[in-house]
Parts: structure tokens; C-alpha cells; sequence
């Protein structure tokens, strides 16, 4: 019998902490004011109305943007059918591509700025913004940029037409990409667009539609209008569009899809998510810890992706959680223009809200929390990155989503086990598998039941990667070859 | 005894049946009882219920089940217990199986024309509808190990991943069989979505039952699992309501609902998100059939540096 050796907890409270390495904020271009983005112009609300964005690790107000009413709406809708109908729709197909590519250089050259503003306005690491949220979004245009021209290989044996005008409703965990993820496909599919991004991160995809301005975009073509679920509800129901594109919660998507009942608008849904990141005994474990952190503490865990149910084979069940706690330790939270920052704001009052309702319900229902001592700022919205242990499967915490930097963590023992565990819930968006054994790779993605499955690594994206889920966790994909059929109608 | 016309052939009197059989005068017809068609199995409908099938001149054809809300449960239990297995059939397999399907009808074409005559069809588009539903099978059978081919992709991702996208079966799909063309219209429904992998609860068109449980015999007869299609007959409104407010159904597929009724199927569908396949507007013979009821599952593999 081995013999036990017993580890000494790491000790991080050295005299060594990080000088703050804040990223400059002098070269971003802010108005104090937005107003509604239709037809090619900035145009005052009808209702004259306006709200805060403010950034929530600080909770100041960054700007006021124009919430956008009923009689909004049907002026952007307007503007993109007269888009669609006299422009769009009749441009040569590779022209359509060309403004495309423009769009993917512009954000290129604006990079910095744009992970800046998206930084300050949802809370998010200026590591995350920087490195991934701005460069796949203009990977996304570039890539989408390609099809306009070739759509006749996309689906064999059909000829390709757009749909009209697409209303898309977009979310604030991912707001510069996820109006990239809606907008390049439509448009290389010769849609045009009324875009809605979500309240409190309205101000990329504001400064995108002054990007669209700079690669003059024929006007109508793609028109953002802000406001909250009102707004959204409003594009919804309008009668002038011919597809709703919506990127939110399970809750919200169930109500579109029921407002949509008795029309014949086409609509593609990506909701909610509650993934299962299964580390097997083979792993390496090490690489396994660092995945896990990536996976449910990217992005705050504001991820609909998120692997947020930890599955973890008992022999390395120790180990992994030993090490886990001793990594999540080192993690920097605080500050997101911090260029060391790991974890950065809650997006809003109302999400840390919600989280610390889900968690205080996790630890009422008898599971062990943990969390790191680390030091949070005392403005701004904020939750240190938690561990739950001894859950079961019936407990809130391992069954509904909670879109913040909680993980649950479960044991099991036999590959068959964890599958049945894993597919234990209404969500199928998205899983994670940690085995050195390829076969078991194959094996085990081929039977969890999601739309994206990531083998020793997690929250991976790509323009070629098509993205969305199974069951509960939505409709149609978002990327790749197949995302483009959303946009398509065929003949 | 229901006889239509008294032939005389080589001096024996021979009644035609109300199935269309030739018996002979001094013998009474054997009737068949239409049962519904669950895991492989013909029970009656659990209600005891039934509804009068009637011929254009009123008279009776046959007393049809009127399936409840309960045998769509065990419908779709026993559905959700055969879907994997079926799923996990290899291609060539689940071809051969479906290609079995069309041998079985080809050889029962005579009792298939028969029958849809008997519940209204003129011969000539009765022989025409067979004919054409036993070809569609086959055409069907032709894409098991084909359409994925056609419609996955290896994605070129930037990180050293081996990246790949392709098709999964929803799982079990409620099919509401069109009312006209009693097998063209069930068969180009039925088999997009089980060559796909999907499993059905048929219910069968309120014009054409019994050619609906005529085929549930041809399906058993033709090594198709149970569960893989059950077969409910009744009436049409009351299994909209149940069948798109089930919550482990994945898919409800239509291809003639009014209005109104697709608005009700919209409206339950959301309840679990169902997906609404409607294919009033697809070709009958059309990859795209297939591809309507498939997931795209997409799997990040290492590749190592």
C-alpha cells in the first residue's frame, strides 16, 4: 500500500504581489451620449428617453444611451426592408463580401479601443476583451466575408435566397462578438438587420455602427437600436421582419418562441447552458485544472457555455480538488482594465443578485462552499470564484444556470455513470472530456448530448466552429458552414 | 355481411369482402380488428375507445382505436427507450432495413391498394400512390450512409485542434400524418426522420387508419425494432395538444396543419423547446428532410504540437 503523503497547503501570502499594470484609457473615444443607430444616421429616440450604462467595477456612469420605443423599432425595421429591397438584395453577391472584409479590418485597426470600451462597460478581464472577444469578432466578419460569394457550394443541390430583414437580440456577456456572430453571417447571406444589443453593454456595438459609418455601409443595411426587454419584445413582434436571431436565457427564449407561435417568421435560438467538464483518471492532471479554471471562470462564468458542473473520477477526486483550490488561489480578481486580472466585475446588480441567490440556495440545500480569501474592491460588483462540493443531482446550484463564477463539483466512478449524470438536464449546449485516451474521447463526446463538445481543453471558439445546442439550450448554429443556414431560405 | 358484388367464377359463387377478398358465398369474412401499434406490439387503445370508420356511403368500414393521452405516453416511453439503440444501428444497416421495408410492401401491394381504395381511393391513384411510396422508401434507404458525408465538415480552426461537425438525430419526433394521400404521406415523413436515427409516434391520418396499421405490420414484419415507429390512430385535435405539450419530445413534424393548429403546436412547443418541422413547402424526395430533424454536434480534438 502506498504510503499517504501528506501536502502542505501552498502559502501565497508572500511579500510578492503585482504592481497594477492598468491599461491606458486615453486613446478611447466616448460621446456622453448615444442615440439610436437607423439608417445610416445617429437619430434622437421618439420618446426622448435615455439610460446609464455604467461600468460595474466602478459603478459610474460611463454614457447615456437612447432607449429605443415602438415607434423606433418599426423606423429601423423600415429602414432595413427599404435596405434590403433596393440595395442589399440587388448588390452583386462579392461587393456584399467586400464591405464585409472591410468591416473585419476596421475592427482589426480599432482593436485596442474596442477591448477598452468593452472592458470598462461590462466587466470583463482587458486579457479576455484583448485576446479574444475583439479578434474573433473580426474573425468572425472576415470569415463571413468569404461566403457571401460562394453560398452556391454551401448547400448542394439547392439554390440559396436570403430571408428579408433579421431582428437580433443579442446578450451582455459577450456583446462585441456576439453582434459579430449575428451580423456576418446575415449579411453574407444578403439579410439585412435591426440589431439590439443588451442594456448594459450597449456601447460596442454603438461604437460598431460608427465602424459600419467609416466602411460605408449602404444605410438600413444593419441598424442597432438600444433599450432593454421592451425594445427587444417590440422588434420581436413586428410584422416587417422575417427572422429573429436571439442569444439569451432558456426563460427568455421559451417566451419568443411562444410570441412567435402563428407566424411564419423563421428563428434560431442559443440559450442557456449547464455543462458538464468531466475529468477522467487518466488526465494530465494538471493541464485538466487549468481547463477547468478557463471553464467556468472565463468571462466571470457569464458564459452560456460554461462548465459549471464538475464531474470528476474519484481516484484523482482529491488531488484535482487540492490543486484546484491551490490555483484558484493565485487568481487575480479585481480590476478588469488590470492587465493581470483573471476575474473580473459581475456584469450587473441584478446578475451578482442572482448568483448570491443561487449560492445561498446551494449552501441551504447542504453543499460545502468554498472560496479563496482573495481581496475584492470595495465599489463595483463583485464575487469571488466559488467551489461547491457535496452537492447532489437534484440541487439547485448542479441544475439551473447561474451565469456567475460558481462550480459545482460531483464525483462518479464509471464512464457510464458520468454520461448518464452529464445528460441529467433539461440544457445540451455545450461538455468537456479530460482523458489521454483518444478512443475515449470518441467514446464519451459521441455520447453526451450537445451541440459543442471540447476535448482536453474548453471555451474554445472559432469562425469555422459552428456553436449552439441540443434540447433546452436552443436552435440552429451560430458559425461555420452550418451557421449559415439560419439565414437562407432554399429552393 | 358486407359484400359488394356476387362474381361467378367457374360455377362457384364468390362474395367479395369488405376487404376486398374474394370468399367464397357460404363462408363468412374473418374482419380484422385495427389495433394501434406501440414497441412492436399491437394493443388496443388503453380507453377503450373507438371511432366508426365510414365508407362515402355511410356504411361501416371498420371500428378504428381512438388513441388517449395515455397511449401517446407509452408511446413515447417506449420511443425514448428504442432511440439509441436505433441510432446506434450502423448506416448500412438501418439502409438494409429501410430497403426491407419497401420488399415487405412491394409484396403486400395488392392488400395496400386494396385498402386505400376501401377508404375512398379511386384504383388508379391508389396502384400510383403504392407504387410511389415503395420507391420513395428506397430512395431513403439510398441516404443512410450518405447524407452525413454530405452535410459534415471538417472545420479549419486556428488552434492545433482537429475540429469536426456532424449529424445527430433529435431523438423522438411526433409526426402528424398529412390527411390526403394515406401512404405517400405517412412513408415521406416516417422515413427522412428514422433514417436519420429519430424514432416516431405516428398518428395516422383520420381518412386513411387503417392503411396506417397496415403499415405498422409491415414495419414489424420488416425487422424495424419496436419502439422505432408506434402507431396511434384517433383524432387529430386531440393528440395536437398532448403530442406538442409532451416533455420528452423532441420534434413534432407536420406537413398539413391549419392555421390554427400550427399555432397551437408553436405555442406548447415552447414548453421545452421543441423543434417545429413543418414540411408543407420540402421536396418529398430531398436530403434536407433528413437534415431538418439532425442536430450538429461539433467535437474540439487535440492534436498535440
Amino acid at each position: 500500500m502506498k504510503k499517504a503523503v501528506k501536502v502542505k497547503p501552498l502559502n501565497f501570502s508572500t511579500s510578492w504581489s503585482y504592481a497594477p499594470a492598468p491599461e491606458g484609457t486615453e486613446h478611447v473615444q466616448l460621446k456622453d451620449r448615444y442615440e439610436l443607430f437607423i439608417n445610416g444616421k445617429f437619430v434622437a429616440p421618439a420618446g426622448g428617453k435615455y439610460f446609464d450604462t455604467i461600468n460595474p467595477a466602478t459603478e459610474k456612469k460611463i454614457a447615456s444611451v437612447a432607449e429605443a420605443g415602438a415607434t423606433d423599432v418599426d423606423k429601423a425595421v423600415k429602414a432595413a426592408r427599404q435596405a434590403y429591397d433596393k440595395t442589399w438584395s440587388k448588390m452583386p453577391a462579392a461587393e456584399r463580401g467586400k464591405y464585409l472584409y472591410r468591416i473585419a479590418r476596421i475592427l482589426q485597426e480599432k482593436a485596442r479601443e474596442l477591448a477598452v470600451i468593452e472592458s470598462m462597460d461590462g466587466g470583463k478581464p482587458i486579457r479576455e476583451s484583448r485576446d479574444i472577444d475583439v479578434p474573433l469578432a473580426a474573425a468572425h466578419f472576415f470569415y463571413y466575408a468569404g461566403w457571401a460569394d460562394k453560398l452556391d457550394y454551401a448547400f448542394p443541390g439547392k439554390r440559396s435566397q436570403p430571408l428579408g430583414v433579421a431582428g437580433q437580440i443579442i446578450p451582455w456577456n459577450f456583446p462585441l462578438l456576439m453582434a459579430a456572430w449575428k451580423i456576418a453571417p446575415a449579411l453574407a447571406c444578403g439579410n439585412t438587420i435591426v440589431l439590439k444589443p443588451a442594456e448594459t453593454t450597449p456601447l460596442t456595438a454603438l461604437k460598431l455602427a460608427e465602424i459600419l459609418q467609416e466602411a460605408d455601409l449602404p444605410p438600413g443595411v444593419v441598424n442597432i437600436i438600444t433599450g432593454a426587454g421592451a425594445t427587444g419584445a417590440a422588434l420581436v413582434n413586428h410584422p416587417g421582419i422575417d427572422k429573429v436571431a436571439f442569444t439569451g436565457s432558456t426563460d427568455v427564449g421559451k417566451l419568443i418562441q411562444k410570441a412567435l407561435a402563428g407566424t411564419d417568421k423563421k428563428y434560431t435560438l442559443e440559450l442557456g447552458g449547464k455543462a458538464a467538464n468531466i475529468i477522467f483518471e487518466d488526465a494530465a492532471i494538471d493541464q485538466a485544472v487549468e481547463g477547468i479554471i478557463n471553464g467556468i471562470f472565463f468571462n466571470q462564468g457569464h458564459v452560456c457555455c460554461a462548465g459549471s458542473r464538475l464531474f470528476v473520477q474519484e481516484g484523482v477526486a482529491k488531488e484535482v480538488i487540492r490543486k484546484l483550490k491551490d490555483r484558484i488561489s493565485t487568481l487575480i480578481v479585481g480590476d478588469p482594465l488590470d492587465k493581470n486580472t483573471d476575474v473580473g466585475a459581475i456584469n450587473s446588480k441584478a446578475q451578482l443578485s442572482k448568483i448570491k441567490t443561487l449560492v445561498n440556495a446551494g449552501i441551504k440545500e447542504g453543499g460545502e462552499c468554498w472560496q479563496p480569501d482573495c481581496n475584492v474592491p470595495a465599489k463595483g460588483y463583485w464575487f469571488r470564484p466559488t467551489l461547491f462540493m457535496n452537492v447532489a443531482q437534484s440541487h439547485r446550484i448542479v441544475q439551473e444556470e447561474i451565469f456567475g463564477p460558481v462550480l459545482a463539483i460531483q464525483t462518479f466512478r464509471t464512464l457510464e455513470e458520468v454520461v448518464e449524470k452529464a445528460n441529467n438536464t433539461p440544457y445540451g449546449l455545450s461538455g468537456g472530456v479530460w482523458t489521454d485516451k483518444g478512443a475515449k474521447i470518441f467514446n464519451v463526446t459521441g455520447k453526451i448530448k450537445a451541440g459543442v463538445l471540447w476535448a482536453n481543453t474548453y471555451n474554445k471558439f472559432d469562425p469555422t466552429s459552428p456553436f449552439g445546442g441540443y434540447k433546452e439550450s436552443g436552435m440552429g448554429r451560430e458559425g461555420g458552414l452550418h451557421g449559415l443556414m439560419p439565414y437562407v431560405k432554399l429552393s | 355481411m358486407a359484400t359488394k358484388t356476387i362474381l361467378k367464377v367457374k360455377n362457384i359463387k364468390v362474395n367479395v369482402s369488405s376487404n376486398g377478398h374474394e370468399v367464397p358465398k357460404s363462408r363468412l369474412d374473418v374482419r380484422k380488428t385495427y389495433k394501434l401499434y406501440i414497441d412492436g406490439k399491437f394493443p388496443r387503445t388503453e380507453s377503450g375507445r373507438v371511432v366508426a370508420l365510414k365508407d362515402a356511403s355511410g356504411k361501416l368500414i371498420a371500428n378504428v382505436c381512438r388513441g388517449s393521452r395515455k397511449d401517446l405516453r407509452d408511446s413515447i416511453v417506449s420511443n425514448r427507450k428504442a432511440q439509441e439503440g436505433w441510432a446506434k444501428k450502423s448506416a448500412y444497416n438501418k439502409a438494409q432495413i429501410l430497403y426491407r421495408i419497401a420488399e415487405t410492401l412491394e409484396g403486400r401491394r395488392a392488400q395496400f391498394i386494396d385498402t386505400l381504395v376501401q377508404q375512398g381511393d379511386s384504383s388508379v391513384n391508389a396502384k400510383k400512390e403504392v407504387d410511389a411510396a415503395i420507391d420513395l422508401l428506397v430512395y431513403y434507404a439510398g441516404w443512410s450512409d450518405k447524407y452525413i458525408q454530405v452535410f459534415s465538415s471538417v472545420n479549419p480552426v486556428e488552434s492545433s485542434h482537429f475540429n469536426f461537425s456532424y449529424h445527430e438525430p433529435m431523438g423522438v419526433v411526433s409526426v402528424v400524418a398529412p390527411l390526403q394521400q394515406g401512404l405517400m404521406g405517412m412513408v415521406s415523413l416516417l422515413a427522412p426522420m428514422i433514417i436519420g436515427g429519430n424514432v416516431c409516434t405516428l398518428l395516422a391520418s383520420e381518412k386513411y387508419p387503417l392503411t396506417a396499421v397496415d403499415f405498422g405490420e409491415v414495419l414489424n414484419a420488416s425487422d424495424v425494432p419496436g419502439g422505432v415507429v408506434n402507431i396511434l390512430t384517433g383524432y387529430r385535435k386531440e393528440f395536437l395538444s398532448h403530442a406538442s405539450s409532451h416533455m420528452d419530445i423532441n420534434a413534432i413534424l407536420f406537413a398539413d396543419l391549419d392555421t390554427e393548429q400550427k399555432k397551437l403546436v408553436q405555442i406548447n412547443a415552447a414548453l421545452n423547446v421543441k423543434r417545429v418541422l413543418d414540411f408543407s413547402k420540402e421536396d418529398i424526395q430531398s436530403p434536407y428532410r433528413i437534415l431538418a430533424a439532425q442536430e450538429t454536434k461539433t467535437t474540439w480534438h487535440p492534436i498535440g504540437s
